[in-house]
């Protein structure tokens, strides 16, 4: 046997094969999620220099700066990072089990079915984190059901989940919209601030519960990547290889639901970020295959970048969640241009 | 031949939604045989590899791998025993062959042993015994059909499996290739490997096979050596094709060659109304 050479250059990082190209676009990504989380810890009306964040996460800042950087700016950035790599890897999860780009969870109205349960939970029984992120889970679970219910002919095809999908995210905003409108108005305007997803707000012992609770369905999601390559390969080949395709589907979309009711827990529905993020993450590589690392860093790269648009460059702050679809709307629109040459 | 049977089926039926394929059906798959299952369209053959490989449940019955239910195995110990290569594998998009042949790995790692080098030189050996190593690093979508089935089958060669079930693999291919591929599984069968193959082509079937199997309507017809097997008459009873049996100039085994015009005509009515008596 001669030297080990699988014919492009493997390398080896916790025994596991990557290719240098995915090292190198992990590596960029990662970077730019750092810079950009030291920038936005200095931006606002009052100003912090890069060195003096720095200086101060480290915990040699002044007391002023410890309070702005630490106590005020922190805990939305770390909610930037942490939801955005959520909802990327909800969103690698159900693209690679479904084999739809379309089919990410906030496309299929996963996310707004989170925000319904939540609303409930709001009007019925408390505003509490752990109340919300309930609510959120088991409206997020019962959406998910209502649509695999809707769109199941003896087993479910990726188009009808989408048109179906859509079908009953439209259905769930109005529903959402409708029950703004009725509910108390100190409650509306509670709930409103998270009706398109936002960053406003959050506190460091909801986004700290929150992703205690959702940090087992993470490690799980990567735990089943090495099935889930299989399941590329048509589920015959998965199961002569000694997988079994119904079981790691079913747990792969149920982890993807959890993380997604996690992120719209703490900060409402964000569209977009679980749409594009694998797919960005794929061109960055240039993997055939789903990338949850790359994808997750990318996912907070595009809504810590998002969030720093919504807050800093546009005349008025908005709330995230616009510029994630108008960033995302802009990513679809290529997508599907792109596609169609594709097929033309 | 007094060695146990390593895969066998014990009064199996094979159903598709409440359709049985295969009704009540056994067989055992000689130790160390290129076994061959032939038959015509919709006989139950692929439906029967299935069964024998797990993918498919038994309504009734019970196929043994090793002297245990196979049901009874965990997923991945099966797929260490037995590898099997389906006729609707997919290539996702740009996978390059070393890639792909690596996930024949799978049943071999863990989430504790990811990738070591004994799947390196598992790979390695799967990409020389096809003659794949020098297309390690193309795409596989590039490569042409005779190409892309060796490296499927370099990736079922490094689950490492000594039991090798093939459906249907030379189809659409063109016949210098489907020759490549049996010679292939001839030598891997050489090398002390079971194969269990599906195939349309009576002479491949014929010259490479020590051990043949003929279905039609889910049941066996016939069963034995390719000389005892390949019969005239017992081609035109499954098949419905009237058909002389001649010596293989090269081999000297069985060798069908169809009739054609008149004879045809006449002898095919008269297999069709046989058929129906």
């Amino acid at each position: 046997m001669t030297a080990v050479d699988v014919g492009y250059r493997r390398v080896m990082l916790g025994a596991l094969p990557v290719r240098t190209r995915s090292i190198v676009a992990g590596a960029a990504v990662l970077a730019g999620v750092v810079v950009l989380s030291v920038l936005s810890l200095g931006w606002g009306t009052y100003p912090v220099a890069p060195d003096a964040v720095i200086r101060t996460l480290l915990g040699a800042g002044d007391a002023l700066d410890t309070t702005v950087v630490v106590g005020w700016r922190l805990p939305r950035v770390l909610a930037a990072v942490t939801l955005g790599a959520l909802l990327a890897i909800a969103g690698a999860l159900f693209q690679t089990v479904t084999r739809n780009p379309l089919a990410s969870p906030d496309i299929l109205g996963l996310s707004n079915g989170a925000f319904t349960g939540m609303l409930l939970t709001l009007v019925l029984v408390s505003t509490s984190w752990p109340a919300r992120a309930v609510g959120a889970l088991i409206g997020c679970l019962v959406a998910s059901v209502l649509i695999w219910f809707l769109s199941y002919r003896g087993g479910v095809q990726g188009f009808r989940l989408i048109v179906v999908g859509i079908g009953v995210s439209a259905m769930l905003a109005s529903l959402n919209t409708w029950m703004l409108l009725r509910i108390e108005l100190e409650t509306a305007m509670f709930a409103s601030a998270w009706g398109h997803g936002t960053l406003n707000g959050v506190t460091g012992e909801a986004l700290g519960g929150v992703l205690l609770c959702a940090a087992p369905f993470a490690v799980a999601a990567f735990a089943l990547v090495p099935a889930l390559r299989q399941l590329e390969l048509g589920d015959d080949m998965a199961a002569a290889s000694g997988v079994r395709p119904h079981l790691v589907r079913t747990l792969a979309l149920l982890t993807g639901v959890v993380l997604v009711a996690a992120a719209t827990a703490v900060a409402g529905p964000i569209a977009f970020v679980a749409l594009a993020a694998p797919q960005i993450a794929r061109r960055l590589a240039r993997t055939p295959s789903l990338s949850l690392t790359l994808s997750a860093l990318v996912g907070a790269l595009l809504l810590l970048g998002s969030d720093a648009i919504a807050q800093h460059v546009l005349p008025v702050t908005l709330p995230v969640g616009v510029v994630t679809v108008s960033v995302g709307g802009a990513y679809l629109i290529v997508m599907i241009v792109t596609e169609i040459r594709r097929r033309v | 031949m007094s060695d146990p049977s390593r895969l066998e089926a014990r009064s199996v039926s094979l159903a598709y939604d409440g359709t049985t394929i295969v009704p009540e059906l056994s067989v055992a798959v000689p130790p160390g045989s290129f076994t061959v299952i032939i038959g015509p369209n919709a006989c139950g053959k692929s439906t029967l590899l299935r069964g024998l490989s797990r993918l498919l449940a038994p309504a009734a019955g019970s196929v043994v791998l090793d002297g245990r239910d196979i049901s009874s195995y965990p997923a991945k110990e099966v797929a260490r025993r037995l590898g099997l290569l389906p006729q609707s594998a997919l290539a996702p998009d740009g996978i390059t062959v070393a890639d792909l042949v690596g996930r024949g790995r799978y049943p071999h790692t863990s989430l504790l042993r990811q990738w070591s080098s004994a799947d390196e030189i598992a790979v390695h050996e799967a990409l020389d015994a096809t003659g794949t190593a020098e297309l390690s690093a193309r795409p596989v979508d590039a490569l042409s059909g005779g190409q892309r089935q060796r490296v499927w089958v370099a990736m079922v060669l490094a689950q490492q499996t000594d039991l090798l079930l093939l459906d249907e693999p030379t189809t659409y291919l063109d016949v210098a290739h489907q020759v490549e591929l049996m010679e292939l599984f001839a030598e891997l069968n050489a090398r002390g490997r079971t194969v269990v193959a599906v195939l349309h082509d009576l002479n491949h079937a014929a010259r490479y096979a020590s051990h043949i199997i003929a279905m039609r309507d889910g049941r066996i017809v016939a069963e034995g050596a390719p000389r005892d097997v390949i019969t005239s008459e017992r081609v035109e009873a499954v098949y419905g094709l009237p058909n002389v049996v001649i010596d293989d100039p090269v081999t000297g085994g069985p060798l069908v060659v169809p009739l054609r015009g008149g004879a045809f005509a006449e002898r095919a009515a008269a297999a069709a109304t046989g058929l129906e008596a």
